[in-house]
């Protein structure tokens, strides 16, 4: 695959941490074969992972009855993902700032900082009859590795 | 993951290897560092050569980690960082809070 061409991928996993490897390895690999290098792929790799792993814990609370949906679609350079849950939702305005002094050594609170270095946008939206989407977008033309993402 | 101990000069070093992420490796870390303390070993040297990947929950049980040692009245150090997990303790400004060797014997002599 060559940057240009178009890929859609839709995988559904149930709500247990072993599975958050699939979808991260389904990132990292669609990007080598969009040409992104080790360093780059890693960092979306990375973005995915935390976006499942909070999907898991914090939207679905562990229950393994409940999915979660990660779609990748790839158009030219352009590389956006979906994870969605079937959680409550939250209020992304009162995720604290890790970079805050005060939250330095707080044991997480970090995920969605992370999400938001490596990758260009991200975005929530909530469901009215529950579930929330993640939706995050990376030009895979802007260069690799975290030098290339916003802090 | 895996952990093996060993003790050089008082410092009890911990080298850690494969995942530390949510699920697999973070608690075990936790255990650790708790096992190691409790056995009354404040000067921890962490060798994470050996980790492959880790994620914010394997960051944060670090970051326990550093806090848990600390609070006994001991000191909790790192000792040849992965190049990846270098930048992430530099993007969340974690970087600042451990000290971070290359060379084992320097880091067991600056306990």
């Amino acid at each position: 695959m060559e940057r240009g061409d178009s890929e859609r991928i839709e995988i559904t996993i149930s709500s247990r941490f072993e599975n958050i490897e699939l979808v991260q390895v389904i990132a990292e690999h669609l990007c080598e074969n969009a040409g992104v290098d080790e360093d780059g792929s890693h960092w979306i790799g990375m973005a995915v992972r935390e976006a499942v792993a909070n999907a898991i814990k914090h939207g679905n609370k562990l229950d393994v009855k409940k999915k979660v949906f990660a779609t990748f679609e790839l158009a030219g350079p352009e590389l956006e993902i979906t994870i969605s849950d079937e959680g409550q939702g939250f209020d992304p305005e009162k995720v604290s700032d890790p970079l805050n002094p005060q939250n330095l050594m707080k044991t997480s609170g970090r995920g969605i900082f992370y999400m938001k270095t490596f990758m260009d946008q991200v975005h929530y939206s909530f469901h009215p009859g529950g579930g929330t989407s993640l939706v995050m977008t990376k030009n895979l033309s802007k260069g690799s590795g975290i030098a290339s993402t916003k802090a | 993951m895996k952990a093996t101990t060993r003790t050089v000069d008082n410092v009890e070093i911990i080298s850690l290897q494969g995942k530390i992420t949510i699920g697999a490796g973070d608690t075990q870390l936790r255990e650790v560092i708790t096992n190691a303390v409790n056995s009354g070993k404040t000067n921890v040297l962490l060798d994470l050569s050996g980790v492959t990947t880790i994620d914010s929950s394997g960051i944060g049980e670090l970051v326990g980690s550093y806090t848990t040692v600390t609070n006994r009245g001991g000191k909790l150090k790192l000792l040849h960082l992965p190049a990846k997990l270098n930048e992430l303790l530099h993007v969340t400004q974690l970087i600042t809070v451990f000290e971070v060797y290359e060379n084992e014997r320097e880091a067991v002599s600056s306990f």
